[in-house]
C-alpha cells in the first residue's frame, strides 16, 4: 500500500510539473500567438517549390511569428524533404543581431531595420543591404473583463487613458459617451500590461502614440511605459489575469482571446461602425498602410488612424530580413524556395488559421516579386 | 541566482567532522593515491569553477555598469535597451530585501513553533509524519509555488488585502492606494514564508532535539512547568541554532527566482505600501527580462546578479559570524 501512495504521489508531482513546464514555457516566450494544438497539425502537402533549396537553413528572431514559422517550417519541410529549415525563436534584436553577423539565413523582426542595423548590413550582402519583407500580420485585441458587460466600444483616447490610468473607474463618462446602452458598473479599472520586454507592448505604444496624441507621450518602446498598472508575465500571463480578474482589460494576440473566451473591445475608430479584432479586419488595416522602404526594401508605414470600414488598427506586422543582392550562395536557393512558399497563397493562408492576419494582396504580390529577384 | 544560494548556504550546523587522515598515515598503496589525487583534484576543480563564475560575472558587470548614463545604485528604472541605457538596483534591493523580511517576520515564529511542537509537546507517533511533511513542503519546486500563489493564493488574498485596507490603513504599509488584485509585496512575502518554512523548521528541530536531557531535566526538578523548561533551558541553547536556520531561510527568500517572477505585479517604483501592486527582487527581474534582453541587456542584468550574490554572501557570512561567536553555548550545534 505504502509503496503505491508514494507512485500514486510521485506522478501526481510529474504531472503537476509537465504542466507548469508547459506554462512556462508560454509564459517565457514573449508573444506566442497560438495554442500548442494548431501547430501539431499532421503537415500538409505544400505548394512549395524546392528547385535548389538543399542543406540546412538558420534563421532567428521575433518569437511574435514563431507559431507562424512553426506550421509553415513543418509543411514546408514535408515537401522539401532534402532541407532542414531551423527557426530560432528569440527577440527580434537577437535575430538582427545574429544576420548582421553572417551567421543566419535570414531574420525575423516585429520592427523594420534602424539605419545604423542596415549599414552593418552590408558588410554581410556583399554588394546589397538588408531588407524587410512583410510577411506576417496580426491583431492586438484588447481583452476585457467586466461582469454585464457583453460588449464594450472605446477609441484611442480613451484607451491611451485607461493604460495611462487617467481613467480610473469603469463609469467615466468617457467610456459611458461610447457604450450609452451598457450598465458600466462603479469599478475600479485595472490594466495589465506585459511585464517583460515586447515587440506587442510596442505595437501597442506605435498605435496609441499616433492615435491619440495627446493623451499618450510616450515613447514606442518594447518595456511598458506608463507608471500606473500591473504587470504580467508574457501573453499569456496577461490573459489569465484579464481572465480571472473582474474589472481588468489588458492587450494580446487575439489568439489568448480566442482560447481563453475572453472578450475583445471594439475600436471606434471612426468608420461608420466600430471594428472588432479578428484576422481579416487587421489584414484590412495592414492594406492601408504605405511602403515607406525604399528600392526593393518594403518596410511599411503602417497607417493607425485609418478610418475605413472595418479596419481594426491595432495591428503588428513582422518582417523576414534578407539581403537583396549578397545573400551567402550556400543558402541563397533555400532562402528563396523558403520564402517563396510562406509569401504564396498557400502560406499565407495558414496565418489566419493561426490567429494571424495574411498580408493583404497587393503588398504581397510586391513581396512575392522582391524574395524572386533576391540573389 | 537562485543556485547559487544553494550552493552558498552553510551545510546544517552539525558536530564538526573528524580531522581526515594526514597525508603520511598513507600505507602508500596505489588505491590511496589515486583517491586522494581524486578528491583534490575535486576540491581544486570546485575552486577554479567559482573562481572563473565570479570573475566572468564581474567582468561582464563592469562593462554594464561602466555605460551605465543612470546611477547604477539609484536610479528607479530598468532600461538597458534605451539609448542611452539607463538601469539602477535600487528598487531591486529594497523589493528584495522588504520581500524576505516580511518572510522572516511570518515564518520564524512559525517555524519555532512546529519545531516545538515537534521536539517538545507532539506525542511521538505525530512528531515524525508532522515533521516529514514539513520536509515535504522543501520537496516541491518554486515554479509549482507560484502557480499555485497566482492561482490560489492571489485571489484569496484578495480579501485579506480589503480587510487590512479597511481596518489597518493608518499603519501605512497597509494602505492601498492603487487599485489591484493581491500581486503585491505582501503576497510575495507570505509565499516566501512558506517557502522557508521547511528549512528553518528543520534546522530549530535537530537543534531543539539536542538539548541536554540533564538541562530540561533540572528545570523539571526545580517545578518548573513544560513552558518554563522550554523558555529557561530550551530557547537559550536553541537560540544560536533558530537564528542560523533563519539565516538559511533568509538566503533562500533572498534568492527565489520563479515563484517571485509568477507572483509578482513588478513595476520600478520604491513604495512601503505593501498591498499597492508593484516593486520587485532581482531574481525575479532577472527571470522576467532575460528572454527579450539583448546582449547589453543581459550584461546588465548579470551585474544586478552580482549584487545579489554579494548580498548572499554577506548574509550566510553574517550567519556564520553569529554561530562561530556562539559556539560556547551549543556545544553540540555549532
Amino acid at each position: 500500500m505504502k509503496l503505491q501512495r508514494k507512485n500514486g504521489l510521485r506522478a501526481t508531482a510529474l504531472g503537476a510539473l509537465a504542466v507548469s513546464g508547459a506554462l512556462v514555457l508560454t509564459a517565457c516566450g514573449s508573444d506566442n500567438n497560438t495554442p500548442d494544438g494548431s501547430g501539431s497539425k499532421a503537415p500538409a502537402a505544400s505548394s512549395a517549390v524546392c528547385k535548389d533549396a538543399k542543406g540546412q537553413l538558420l534563421a532567428s528572431g521575433s518569437s511574435a511569428q514563431k507559431n507562424a514559422m512553426d506550421l509553415w517550417v513543418k509543411n514546408y519541410m514535408a515537401t522539401c524533404t532534402g532541407v532542414e529549415v531551423n527557426y530560432k525563436s528569440s527577440s527580434s534584436g537577437e535575430g538582427i543581431v545574429a544576420f548582421n553577423q553572417g551567421t543566419v539565413g535570414f531574420a525575423g523582426s516585429d520592427s523594420a531595420l534602424k539605419p545604423e542595423e542596415v549599414a552593418d548590413s552590408k558588410k554581410i550582402c556583399t554588394g546589397g543591404q538588408g531588407i524587410n519583407l512583410p510577411m506576417v500580420g496580426g491583431p492586438i485585441a484588447i481583452g476585457y473583463h467586466l461582469e454585464g458587460v457583453d460588449s464594450l466600444v472605446l477609441d484611442a483616447p480613451t484607451l491611451a487613458k485607461i493604460f495611462d490610468s487617467k481613467i480610473k473607474s469603469w463609469d467615466d463618462a468617457a467610456i459611458k459617451a461610447l457604450n450609452p446602452d451598457a450598465k458600466l458598473p462603479k469599478k475600479p479599472i485595472q490594466a495589465f500590461h506585459r511585464s517583460e520586454d515586447s515587440g506587442t507592448t510596442q505595437n501597442l505604444g506605435k498605435y496609441l502614440g499616433a492615435t491619440a496624441t495627446s493623451d499618450w507621450k510616450y515613447e514606442a518602446e518594447k518595456k511598458w511605459p506608463a507608471p500606473g498598472g500591473q504587470a504580467a508575465s508574457g501573453s499569456s500571463g496577461v490573459a489569465t489575469q484579464v481572465k480571472q480578474v473582474d474589472g481588468s482589460i489588458g492587450y494580446f494576440e487575439l489568439s489568448y482571446a480566442t482560447s481563453q473566451q475572453i472578450s475583445t473591445v471594439k475600436i471606434d475608430t471612426g468608420a461608420s461602425a466600430p471594428v472588432e479584432a479578428t484576422s481579416e479586419n487587421a489584414s484590412k488595416a495592414i492594406a492601408a498602410a504605405k511602403i515607406k522602404g525604399t528600392g526593393k526594401d518594403l518596410a511599411l508605414d503602417l497607417d493607425y488612424t485609418t478610418k475605413a470600414d472595418g479596419a481594426y488598427p491595432i495591428v503588428l506586422v513582422t518582417y523576414e530580413i534578407a539581403c537583396d543582392t549578397g545573400n551567402k550562395p550556400e543558402t541563397l536557393a533555400t532562402v528563396k524556395s523558403f520564402l517563396t512558399y510562406t509569401a504564396s497563397a498557400d502560406g499565407q493562408k495558414l496565418l489566419s488559421e493561426a490567429g494571424y492576419a495574411p498580408i493583404p494582396a497587393e503588398i504581397n504580390a510586391k513581396v512575392r516579386e522582391t524574395v524572386a529577384s533576391l540573389s | 541566482m537562485a543556485s547559487t544560494t544553494s550552493i552558498d548556504t552553510p551545510p546544517p550546523p552539525r558536530a564538526p567532522q573528524a580531522e581526515p587522515p594526514s597525508a603520511s598515515t598513507s600505507t602508500g598503496r596505489a588505491g590511496d593515491k589515486i583517491f586522494s589525487g581524486l578528491s583534490k583534484g575535486s576540491g581544486i576543480l570546485l575552486l577554479v569553477i567559482m573562481a572563473s563564475i565570479a570573475g566572468f560575472l564581474a567582468y561582464r558587470a563592469a562593462i554594464a555598469i561602466s555605460k551605465d548614463e543612470g546611477n547604477f545604485l539609484t536610479t528607479f528604472d530598468w532600461n538597458p535597451s534605451a539609448s542611452p541605457p539607463v538601469f539602477g538596483i535600487a528598487v531591486l534591493l529594497f523589493g528584495t530585501v522588504v520581500s524576505s523580511i516580511i518572510a522572516m517576520v511570518i515564518a520564524v515564529p512559525i517555524a519555532v513553533g512546529i519545531a516545538l511542537f515537534i521536539s517538545h509537546y507532539a506525542p511521538r507517533r505525530l512528531a515524525a509524519p508532522v515533521a516529514y511533511v514539513v520536509d515535504l513542503l522543501a520537496a516541491v519546486p518554486s515554479i509549482i509555488y507560484g502557480i499555485w500563489g497566482a492561482l490560489v493564493l492571489v485571489p484569496y488574498l484578495d480579501g485579506l488585502n480589503s480587510w487590512l485596507d479597511q481596518y489597518f490603513a493608518w499603519t501605512y504599509i497597509f494602505d492601498q492606494t492603487q487599485p489591484g488584485v493581491a500581486r503585491n509585496m505582501l503576497t510575495v512575502g507570505i509565499l516566501l514564508a512558506i517557502m522557508i518554512l521547511p528549512i528553518v523548521t528543520s534546522v530549530s528541530r535537530e537543534v531543539f532535539l539536542q538539548v541536554p536531557r540533564m538541562n530540561e531535566e533540572a528545570a523539571l526538578a526545580l517545578g518548573a512547568t513544560r513552558w518554563e523548561v522550554i523558555r529557561l533551558s530550551v530557547l537559550p541553547f536553541g537560540r544560536s541554532g533558530v537564528i542560523s536556520a533563519s539565516m538559511l531561510g533568509l538566503g533562500r527568500a533572498l534568492g527565489e527566482t520563479m515563484a517571485v517572477a509568477t507572483v509578482l505585479s513588478p513595476n520600478y517604483l520604491i513604495s512601503l505600501h505593501l498591498l499597492d501592486p508593484g516593486g520587485g527582487t532581482f531574481a525575479q527581474n532577472i527571470a522576467a527580462k532575460f528572454d527579450e534582453a539583448d546582449e547589453f541587456g543581459r550584461d546588465a542584468l548579470i551585474a544586478s546578479g552580482l549584487v545579489l550574490f554579494v548580498l548572499t554572501l554577506l548574509v550566510n557570512g553574517a550567519a556564520r559570524l553569529i554561530i562561530a561567536r556562539r559556539k560556547e553555548y551549543s556545544g553540540a550545534n555549532a
